[in-house]
């Protein structure tokens, strides 16, 4: 055990002293890169507190932004610490190293933590046997755990946990427990209702805008359309004179790679701060060095151009252009996606306290309480020691709330006024601030050969998040992160020849992830691409992929099972149609089907039936939560209008022109889950890719025409 | 400043603000009951609403001023007690909350659709419910909890 055990259970205001284990020293992966179980490391830490009076209590490392994490996270300690999450109490982890990367993203939580919060869970079981078998005098081996309790085989005898922990806690944390064989679960893979659902129906569930600190002021920042521009002058009087408005000050806007000017209103309540910024007048100076193409219609005219010319070779097998150039039966084409604002419902928010003795508090709805930490400690200058973090919920977020400029213009506003102040952004500032997806061109190449698909290459063409964001793109080279989700070894398409190559465009527009990130532009332009060269093949879309996929018995198995459910192979009547997809993300493979029908006011969407192989999960009823969300977003992706913009500003304000999916859009939805042992996939982002171009597929099937251009006109 | 008597969920808050402010900001900042949310702003979202006489409106576009003085304003915490409201119930069993954000503004606006029809039929579901905006994408849950929770009406 590490000595600062006490302090620990001190700082979490729990009472008694008790065993307190976890696991750590998993690398500090961010949503970077992608996590692999093999570099995760054992060390001790804190997710599994035990206290002498009996209370146990779960640490959820990774923030619940609806994907579930508040059960699927401490289901892995759970279900190896033989305790059911009724009998525990569940807390959020507060940033700090010992937990590890704590960042919600990349689907990323269940399967980066499965062994090392399994062993977790496993090495406190052994300890608290071992303890319970050194009280009794007998053998550890005569001794198992279960619902909290150690029982002695053959008798009556058990004690809790709790009155153990005391002893547990002075024995060397083992190394290598022994892990239950996944066929023993009683947790993992099973139904079990959502602890936190019973708050979130009743109002009492706390997410980052419901944060009421005392002697909180509140603030609304005002935003530069042009998004880039510094502020020429600030006519405050009128905004001054609404009752209950404290101040005007200048602030900033830190994003993470570039710094801009804002103004925030600082009032007594909400209705006073936006009344008072609706009466401010700000005479923004035009920063055009800045723009660079930043209008929508330059950023897709530089990406055509971009188009005509070779990218940058991620990967090649074979002689794609040699084959390409001599090729009888070759096709090309360009596909399109828009730039996609994430909108969710709770709009950005933080609350921060920058305290006068230098010490800082935040609530906030954020992703990563890890990357805020460090974020708030260097952007104020104070240690990370003094920075305490407090995850709320989040009202949704689909990686925007990974992105925390929102929280550094709450510890500007707090450090200049010196109180306690709650942003709030407005769904206006939230859709025409960005950051956005990135909108992106696939330049799609075949070539067939006796009706067999033969070479294949996409060109995947757009702005890098890496390198916009993080600055981490050097000149003349992939971006691995997206080139990876396009490789052949992802895709599994035995293509003889098969190339990925990448061309930057650079735009001033803010982008960053956006669920399921560059999967949701790409999905469109391969899969759609595929149904193309099976119909000049004249194969049927299914066989001609099962052809092509006859080395990857779980994407085929996803096929069949899709096949399967929605009775792929029986004839659908005039005026109906269905399309396929498939696409693998986050370890994960999800495979759709779509089925439309000629209405008299054009094409409806009618059913979807979704198949997905994520391994081994937590809680299939999640599983399919999550896909049905995912289908719904894939579909507001592919049908509704994406983000623009015009004289170098957002067009889209709200959700009357930014439109989300509503409930009378919603098609039928079924959704069935590959069973298997294998290594756990992710959950909450690979049910997006394939719906666009199964849509997409579907149309063409309905129509005979080919879009390639999101939104398609549904 | 004006001063206001607001009855909501049958309990007087003397609320002291700008006549202007919309009823949203009164309930979630000066009532503090927190489980009525702030979205769009502007009747886009479904997010803010509460029943005023029964009625399910948007509070984000409701005024104090425009608030008859014997106005009875019931908000999520309103239709809880003392235990769990049978829409409330029907939405655990059907697991239907995601990040759960725009969860009370659905839960109020079917509530009062259960309250006028016993019975909706999909076409009165999808009328209901079409102002209550759901990003996480969960009104096939929705729709079926309304179903049970009719039945258990
Ligand atoms: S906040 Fe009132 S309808 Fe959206
Ligand atoms: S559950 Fe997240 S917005 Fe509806």
């Amino acid at each position: 055990m590490k000595n600062n055990r006490r302090e620990f259970i001190k700082n979490l205001g729990l009472t008694g002293i008790g065993l307190s284990i976890g696991i750590d020293g998993f690398s500090k992966n961010v949503a970077l890169k992608k996590l692999t179980a093999a570099t995760l490391a054992l060390e001790i830490n804190p997710f599994i507190i035990i206290e002498n009076t009996g209370k146990i209590t779960l640490v959820n490392s990774r923030p619940d932004m609806g994907q579930g994490s508040t059960q699927a996270v401490p289901s892995l300690l759970a279900e190896e610490l033989e305790v059911s999450l009724d009998q525990v109490s569940i807390i959020q982890s507060d940033g700090r190293s010992k937990y590890g990367s704590q960042q919600s993203g990349g689907s990323s939580s269940v399967r980066g933590l499965w062994m090392p919060l399994r062993q977790a869970g496993a090495a406190a079981k052994e300890m608290l046997i071992k303890a319970a078998a050194e009280k009794w005098g007998v053998n550890a081996a005569d001794c198992y755990a279960e619902a909290g309790k150690i029982f002695l085989k053959g008798s009556q005898k058990s004690v809790t946990y709790g009155e153990v922990a005391d002893l547990a806690s002075t024995y060397q944390v083992p190394k290598n427990p022994k892990l239950k064989d996944p066929k023993d679960f009683k947790i993992i893979g099973k139904y079990n209702k959502r602890l936190d659902v019973p708050d979130r129906v009743s109002g009492k569930a706390i997410y980052g805008i419901d944060a009421e600190i005392p002697g909180m002021v509140y603030a609304k920042v005002v935003h530069s359309p042009r998004i880039h521009d510094s502020i020429a002058s600030i006519d405050d009087a009128t905004a001054r004179k609404v009752v209950g408005v404290l101040d005007v000050i200048k602030i900033e806007r830190a994003m993470p790679h570039t710094k801009v000017d804002a103004v925030a209103v600082i009032a007594q309540n909400q209705w006073a701060a936006l009344k008072g910024a609706k009466a401010l007048t700000v005479n923004w100076k035009s920063e055009s060095g800045k723009y660079l193409n930043q209008n929508t219609s330059e950023y897709f005219e530089a990406a055509y151009t971009a188009a005509k010319k070779p990218g940058i070779r991620a990967e090649e097998k074979g002689d794609f252009d040699a084959h390409f150039e001599s090729a009888g039966t070759k096709l090309e084409a360009i596909y399109e996606t828009p730039f996609l604002a994430h909108a969710a419902i709770e709009s950005e928010n933080a609350t921060v306290h920058v305290k006068d003795d230098g010490s800082v508090e935040v609530w906030a709805p954020i992703q990563g309480p890890d990357g805020a930490l460090s974020q708030v400690a260097q952007y104020l200058g104070v240690p990370e020691e003094k920075v305490k973090i407090n995850v709320t919920l989040l009202g949704g977020s689909f990686g925007r709330k990974a992105y925390m400029d929102f929280l550094n213009e709450a510890c500007d506003i707090s450090r200049k006024i010196k109180k306690p102040v709650k942003v709030l952004w407005t769904k206006e500032d939230d859709i025409a601030q960005g950051p956005y997806r990135p909108a992106m061109l696939s330049r799609m190449q075949g070539v067939i050969e006796n009706g067999r698909a033969k070479a294949f290459h996409h060109q995947a063409i757009g702005e890098s998040i890496a390198g916009q964001v993080f600055n981490g793109l050097r000149p003349n080279t992939a971006d691995d992160w997206l080139s990876g989700e396009l490789s052949q070894e992802n895709h599994q398409y035995n293509f003889e020849v098969n190339k990925v190559s990448y061309s930057r465009v650079k735009t001033s527009i803010p982008v960053v992830w956006w669920r399921s990130v560059y999967a949701s532009n790409f999905g469109w332009g391969q899969e759609c691409f595929i149904d193309e060269m099976a119909h000049e093949a004249k194969k049927d879309p299914l066989e001609f992929r099962l052809g092509l996929l006859k080395n990857a018995p779980r994407f085929t198995k996803v096929l069949n099972l899709l096949a399967e459910k929605a009775d792929y192979k029986t004839p659908l009547p005039a005026g109906k149609a269905k399309g396929i997809a498939v696409f693998r993300s986050f370890d994960s493979i999800s495979a759709a089907c779509v089925f439309v029908s000629k209405t008299d006011n054009g094409i409806k969407i009618d059913k979807v039936v979704s198949v997905i192989d994520c391994g081994m999960f937590v809680n299939p009823d999640n599983v399919k939560a999550q896909t049905e969300g995912n289908i719904i977003m894939g579909i507001q992706a592919a049908t509704k209008g994406g983000i623009t913009f015009e004289n170098n500003q957002c067009v889209q304000s709200n959700y009357h022109d930014y439109q989300v999916l509503r409930n009378s859009e919603t098609p039928k939805m079924e959704i069935h889950i590959v069973e298997n042992y294998e290594r756990p996939g992710g959950v909450g982002e690979p049910g997006l890719p394939p719906i666009a171009p199964a849509l997409g597929n579907a149309i063409f099937n309905l129509t005979g025409k080919r879009e390639r251009k999101l939104p398609l006109g549904v | 400043m004006p001063v206001f008597n607001l009855n909501i969920n049958n309990k007087v808050y003397k609320i002291t603000a700008e006549a202007d402010m919309p009823l949203v900001w009164a309930i979630r900042d000066l009532a503090n009951l927190k489980g009525t949310k702030f979205g769009c702003g502007m009747a886009q979202c479904g997010a803010c609403t509460v029943h005023l006489d029964g009625q399910p409106i948007r509070s984000c576009q409701m005024p104090l001023s425009a608030l008859s003085k014997k106005a009875k304003i019931t908000t999520i915490e309103g239709i809880a007690e003392p235990t769990l409201h049978a829409v409330q119930k029907a939405w655990i069993e059907e697991q239907v909350p995601q990040c759960g954000y725009c969860q009370s503004g659905q839960i109020m606006s079917a509530v009062a659709l259960l309250k006028t029809n016993k019975n909706p039929n999909d076409e009165e579901i999808l009328a209901a419910m079409e102002g209550n905006l759901c990003r996480c994408g969960t009104y096939q849950r929705i729709n079926q909890a309304i179903k049970n929770a009719s039945k258990m009406l």
